[in-house]
């Protein structure tokens, strides 16, 4: 069996005396997409701000290709990285949060090529180039010069989209891309998802949008109280389901 | 073909076209009418008081006056330049994990806020009673009577006092961006420092330019506190003059018209600056 891209092992994270995590494992292989669904409290955003480093976990490792997340195995010791050697390794991944998050006081564009620009220290004219391709990729290209607050919600997260390929990150991490979204813009943020899944980009998508586990994951983990209940292909999980607690969850989401 | 609307119950008069009434404010006209009464009234009195006016015409523009607005104006500007950069510094600092950081900022506030900036003044410019020669060991060093001159010691009391005040107007600038934000701008890779700048800052800007834009208006006339260590700015030198001729109102007038002339050219200003922040987020209000 080949290596996975993100490897998760026993991750456990408690925030004062609420467990968050209780010993989470899982394997992400190149070009698969993983969905992970569940209820809200289920613990689900908390494994995907792990892998992104918004959070640090209590116990158990990450490694994103070889490289341990946050942390240095040395001496029979592990060693908190320095934030330097964070930020390099958040380059890996890019992240699409719920709310968006784009910056705004910058333009589209300004909020594409930001990273590039400023973090990667590439030359404006290439970055910008690059920006506007990704930019008519999620089918903003006429919206460059605009502000965040003169975009819709979709817009708006697709830019945030834009914004993350822009560092070409080798996992793409969706914290409920579409959960702040009125119904009718939630299609063309999934649109531009399905493409990206398509294209071979490898993809954690937390999740409520059902139709587009079933559609576009290769693998769907059902999470509950911290811990993963349930794993398998879409049409096992959300077709039948072993486990009580998944298909309750599952009948209380589908009505 | 009729249209599929509602069913409508009849007896409501139809009220398109009804011109609305104008209203009559009586309340403000009267309140108007008196305070344009007593203003008179405050005119008069000091027209018949005794105040010489052709003395105020004629100290309005004389050079030492000049001279002593400009010099108010550059101190204000130099000591808020200081306190801005130093605001900056220690809010960045307060609010910094480190806690050796954050402690020595929260010193640095308890102490520069906590004791009247005239105070300070008078310690920084008699420094040499502490301190006879300062410098730098084996480097230079020099008499301090020589380096505290007033304009030195007036940049350094007030720009160092205001230092304390700006950082809490800009902790709280800081505060006032989403915490989205930071986690954005850590998912492409920045660090604390370059995120602070790049997307906090400019965010903060927007909150903290009103604040401090009072600030300033604030250091204008703080700056008149500097004529207690000879700093010649224009209270200092208005003194000089009616020392001399004993026209004390007339002087102090003059003095108080500079002083509002500047204060009321920096409110436009203050506007423009607000615009320049507001860049994404104004769109929608016009």
């Amino acid at each position: 069996m080949s290596k996975p891209l993100l490897a998760i092992r026993d991750v456990t994270k408690t925030f004062g005396l609420y467990q968050a995590l209780r010993g989470v494992s899982l394997d992400v292989f190149q070009g698969k997409v993983l969905c992970l669904i569940g209820g809200s409290g289920s613990g689900k955003t908390t494994l995907l701000r792990c892998v992104n480093q918004i959070i640090q976990p209590d116990s158990g490792g990450i490694w994103l290709e070889d490289d341990l997340l946050g942390r240095r195995h040395e001496g029979g010791k592990l060693h908190r990285l320095p934030e330097r050697e964070i930020a390099r390794q958040r380059l890996k991944t890019g992240m699409v949060f719920q709310r968006f998050n784009l910056f705004p006081h910058l333009t589209a564009l300004g909020n594409v090529m930001e990273g590039p620009v400023q973090v990667q220290g590439r030359d404006k004219a290439s970055a910008r180039k690059d920006a506007m391709e990704l930019l008519s990729r999620v089918g903003l290209a006429d919206k460059a010069g605009n502000y965040p607050s003169q975009l819709s919600g979709g817009q708006q997260q697709r830019v945030a989209i834009a914004r993350a390929l822009a560092m070409r990150p080798k996992l793409m991490l969706f914290d409920e891309p579409t959960s702040a979204l009125d119904p009718e813009l939630v299609g063309e943020v999934l649109a531009v998802m399905r493409e990206l899944a398509r294209s071979g980009m490898t993809m954690m998508v937390v999740t409520h949008e059902l139709g587009f586990a079933r559609e576009v994951a290769d693998s769907v983990a059902f999470m509950d109280s911290g811990s993963i209940v349930e794993y398998g292909p879409p049409a096992q999980i959300l077709g039948a389901p072993t486990e009580k607690r998944t298909r309750d969850f599952l009948s209380a989401v589908i009505i | 073909m009729t249209t599929a609307g509602p069913v409508l119950t009849s007896g409501f008069p139809d009220l398109t076209g009804v011109p609305m009434a104008r209203r009559t404010h009586w309340g403000r006209w009267t309140a108007a009418l008196a305070i344009i009464l007593v203003l008179l009234a405050l005119v008069r009195a000091f027209a018949h008081g005794q105040i010489d006016w052709p003395v105020v015409g004629q100290f309005l523009t004389v050079p030492v006056i000049l001279t002593g607005i400009v010099n108010t104006v550059i101190m204000s500007v130099l000591a808020m330049a200081l306190g801005i950069l130093l605001g900056v510094i220690v809010a960045v600092m307060r609010l910094s994990p480190n806690p050796v950081l954050s402690y020595c900022a929260a010193f640095y506030v308890w102490l520069f806020r906590g004791t009247p900036v005239i105070l300070q003044l008078l310690l920084w410019f008699n420094l040499a009673l502490v301190f006879p020669t300062i410098g730098i060991p084996g480097v230079w060093s020099g008499r301090a009577v020589d380096i505290m001159t007033p304009f030195l010691s007036a940049l350094l009391g007030l720009g160092i006092n205001q230092g304390a005040y700006t950082s809490e107007v800009m902790r709280a600038g800081i505060l006032s961006v989403d915490a989205g934000q930071h986690e954005a701008a850590q998912a492409i890779g920045m660090g604390r420092l370059r995120a602070l700048r790049r997307i906090i800052l400019p965010q903060a800007m927007r909150v903290v330019i009103p604040p401090l834009g009072n600030e300033f208006i604030g250091m204008i006339k703080t700056t008149s506190l500097a004529s207690v260590i000879q700093y010649p700015e224009i209270l200092h030198n208005a003194e000089n003059i009616y020392y001399a001729n004993s026209r004390v109102i007339e002087l102090l007038i003059v003095a108080g018209f500079w002083y509002l002339l500047v204060v009321s050219i920096l409110s436009p200003l203050q506007h423009l600056l607000e615009k320049r922040f507001a860049r994404g987020t104004q769109v929608m209000t016009r």
